[in-house]
């Protein structure tokens, strides 16, 4: 079957070892994360991940089938092919000369990416969007020397609706004991 | 047993406010949840909670091996259908664990051990006997939990044996500070259901699903039903035999499916799989309709997955979601409970003859049972099929068996005929050699009045052989068949088929299994002709005390039929018409 690129977006509890548990199963069942972020939300007790994953059809549907048998998670949703807002958030300093600024800075603006630092002999872009036009950036600077940069991992939200959290919060209130 | 007559101190029935220890909490609750025996092994860091027991009546059998422990604890679980426990202390006593957990997990059994952890500030300093046990387990449990306040005990306890026996059954380890285990706290029991929000182990199956299946088994001709261990687990044994007589489909189980279904039946086939019966495996490819109930197509099943039942359609009853479409296609997965899903399917159908497809089946049977080993004279050589097919009368097929890992425990699954769920309990998914005598001494303790015998190789035995002097010591009384052929067997067949006879590292000595039963106290015997074996097992039954038959068999006598791995199902390796004898 054809792999293709897909994003879920889970909510487990927030407690220690959670994290641990959903890479574990990702390492043990051999699936591979292109990408992972984790936050916690507005509600307390409950963390969002955004996965990235590489799979087919199948392989999609029994990883999330997995996640699901993890005791501390709490939803899973597929959201390859819903509409959505998917955005990463680099940072990238670059070498760049004091005669070089104004022409960096033109290069910048062209990718909505913001100067959030300027030393002596470097700058520091901010930059949110796809993963394509942040390495489309990352490669416009290429000429500049990168000398560090730092990516989010991709983040997702469909649009309209109501945020899987409160739902979440609402059902099934996570408990207050530790362990 | 370190059960005082009466108990001091708290008992469940006092007051059920006052303070209590950890140590006490652990027994308080254990006893609430029905737990009257744990198998366990004292150590530093859970030395509180084996102190606190003087004041409980729960009956503590100390093992001679952590492993042991977990073993036991599963053979209790899978002949009583309850949660078995396994306690011990950090470290090495967790570690010791593993491999029973491992076990447990493949094979969807509910334990719950409980290991003693260093004191919470030394968590993480590498301290003495300090083992990450909740990582180290985290790939082999349902779950785990690491509790590191007395406050927590309780609801963890709770949530630990709730997670193992309901759902899809699995082991949970609860990993106990020893600071928790000897902190006080106010004990408030509490029945509350228990509060997972992100654990659903139930699923309703669908209605529209139910026409669907029932329309498929309309349509078929050559419908074929999988028993699997979910038969069992569910205690679907009577649903099944009503869905069997409404449909008149063969049954065909799993190695942990044996026992869900009457082996007398005219339906029964016996086993499928790697060494399944050949005309099993042959309908399985010939079949029209799989209806598969509580099982998950593992490798040794299935063989070859591009040529495995290519002509059948599939149903597939199964609790677990991430089972389905994992190995095989199927065209209607029903997610949920067997007994459930029968309860509502067989009513839903027309009663139907297949007289054609049985007559087929057994046509092929008839066939395969004139290579078969027990009608072939033994000319003085004491062949280990024979040996079970014996043990299968003389018991009248009665007796609980639990077999170890290897050639003995396909030719037990071959030639012991269960007729009830839970009389046969072996380690299917991780082949734990080893296994055989403590799940055996915990099935004992489940089931009292049950005659246990253990049927095991001389491999396996020489893995958890110290379990003996358990038997001894806690009265405990099974019957150790050892089918000892001074090979490695299963491992040994391998290197026949497939190695060129390159007998490397499988040829094993033994000791003396007479007197090894004797130097533990207990009754040891000695068989190495056909004829013999009746008056051994009558005596062996007779002992009051665990007795072991030390079975000098055959050699190099080989489980047929075998399907290579990954060879097509119907393409085995047949007994030659000689009966296969190699010398």
């Amino acid at each position: 079957m054809e792999t293709k690129r897909r994003t879920f977006i889970v909510y487990v509890e927030d407690r220690p070892g959670v994290l641990n548990r959903v890479a574990s199963l990702f390492r043990r069942r051999g699936y591979n994360i292109i990408s992972l972020n984790v936050g916690r939300t507005h509600e307390v007790g409950v963390s969002r991940l955004t996965m990235v994953v590489e799979a087919d059809d199948n392989t999609a549907r029994i990883m999330e089938a997995n996640l699901y048998k993890l005791v501390n998670v709490l939803s899973v949703e597929d959201i390859t092919g819903t509409p959505a807002i998917t955005i990463d958030l680099a940072l990238i300093k670059a070498r760049v000369t004091p005669e070089q600024r104004a022409e960096a800075i033109d290069l910048a603006e062209r990718f909505r990416a913001r100067v959030t630092d300027v030393g002596a002999e470097t700058m520091m872009f901010e930059i949110t969007g796809t993963q394509e036009k942040i390495m489309e950036f990352a490669g416009e600077l290429k000429p500049y020397q990168v000398v560090e940069m730092v990516q989010t991992g991709t983040v997702s939200m469909t649009r309209g609706g109501e945020g899987y959290a409160s739902q979440v919060a609402r059902n099934h209130k996570p408990d207050a004991t530790a362990a | 047993m370190s059960t005082p007559a009466s108990p001091v101190g708290a008992s469940p029935t006092a007051e059920t406010t006052s303070e209590r220890t950890g140590a006490q909490t652990v027994w308080e609750t254990l006893m609430r949840l029905g737990v009257d025996v744990v198998f366990g092994y004292p150590g530093g860091a859970i030395m509180p909670t084996h102190d606190a027991l003087v004041q409980y009546p729960v009956r503590h059998i100390r093992v001679r091996h952590e492993q042991g422990a977990a073993h036991m604890a599963d053979g209790y679980a899978r002949a009583s259908g309850r949660v078995g426990v396994a306690m011990a202390t950090s470290g090495p006593g967790a570690t010791n664990l593993v491999t029973g957990i491992a076990n447990a997990m493949l094979d969807s059994i509910p334990i719950v051990c409980i290991t003693g952890q260093v004191a919470s500030p030394l968590v993480g300093s590498d301290a003495f006997q300090e083992v990450d046990i909740t990582g180290v387990t985290l790939p082999i449990t349902k779950h785990n939990f690491l509790v590191r306040r007395v406050e927590d005990i309780m609801p963890t306890l709770r949530k630990a044996f709730y997670i193992a026996g309901s759902g899809r059954p699995g082991p949970v380890v609860v990993d106990i500070t020893k600071d928790a285990q000897f902190a006080k706290a106010p004990f408030q029991w509490s029945d509350a259901p228990v509060r997972l929000p992100g654990y659903r182990p139930d699923h309703r199956p669908q209605s529209p699903d139910f026409a669907r299946a029932a329309k498929l088994i309309e349509e078929a001709e050559r419908p074929i039903i999988f028993c699997g261990h979910g038969v069992i687990r569910a205690n679907a044994s009577r649903q099944l035999l009503e869905f069997v007589e409404k449909t008149d489909a063969p049954v065909a189980s799993t190695l942990l499916g044996l026992g869900g279904f009457p082996a007398s039946h005219p339906r029964a086939l016996g086993m499928m799989g790697m060494h399944g019966e050949s005309w099993v495996n042959s309908a399985i490819q010939q079949a029209d309709l799989i209806i598969a109930l509580g099982m998950r197509f593992d490798d040794r099943v299935t063989g070859n997955l591009a040529t495995y039942a290519r002509g059948a359609k599939k149903i597939h009853v199964e609790l677990d979601p991430a089972e389905v479409n994992k190995n095989v296609p199927v065209d209607l997965p029903i997610i949920g409970n067997v007994r459930d899903i029968l309860e509502a399917l067989t009513p839903q159908l027309e009663k139907r003859i297949r007289k054609e497809w049985n007559a087929s089946i057994d046509a092929m049977r008839s066939e395969a049972d004139v290579r078969d080993i027990l009608h072939i004279p033994d000319a003085g050589r004491l062949h280990p099929a024979h040996v079970i097919h014996d043990l299968w009368q003389i018991t009248k097929g009665q007796a609980l068996v639990v077999s170890d890992v290897g050639q003995h425990q396909m030719w037990e699954a071959q030639y012991y005929k269960h007729e009830y769920p839970r009389k046969l309990l072996t380690s299917g998914g991780l082949g734990t050699m080893g296994f055989g005598l403590p799940a055996g001494l915990g099935a004992k303790v489940a089931c009292p009045d049950d005659e246990v015998w253990v049927i095991v190789g001389d491999g396996g035995i020489q893995m958890t052989q110290a379990e003996f002097q358990t038997a001894k010591q806690e009265n405990l009384k099974v019957n150790v068949a050892i089918i000892n052929n001074g090979f490695l067997g299963m491992v040994r067949q391998w290197q026949e088929f497939f190695f060129d006879r390159r007998y490397v590292a499988t040829p094993i000595s033994s000791p003396d299994f007479v007197k090894i039963a004797e130097a533990h106290g207990l009754h040891g015997q000695r068989v190495t002709r056909r004829e013999e074996i009746a008056e051994a097992v009558a005596r062996a039954r007779e002992a009051e005390c665990t007795s072991v038959i030390d079975f000098r068999v055959e050699a190099e006598d080989s489980v047929y039929p075998m399907v290579p791995a990954g060879a097509n199902l119907d393409e085995m390796i047949r007994r030659p018409p000689t009966g296969g004898q190699s010398q």
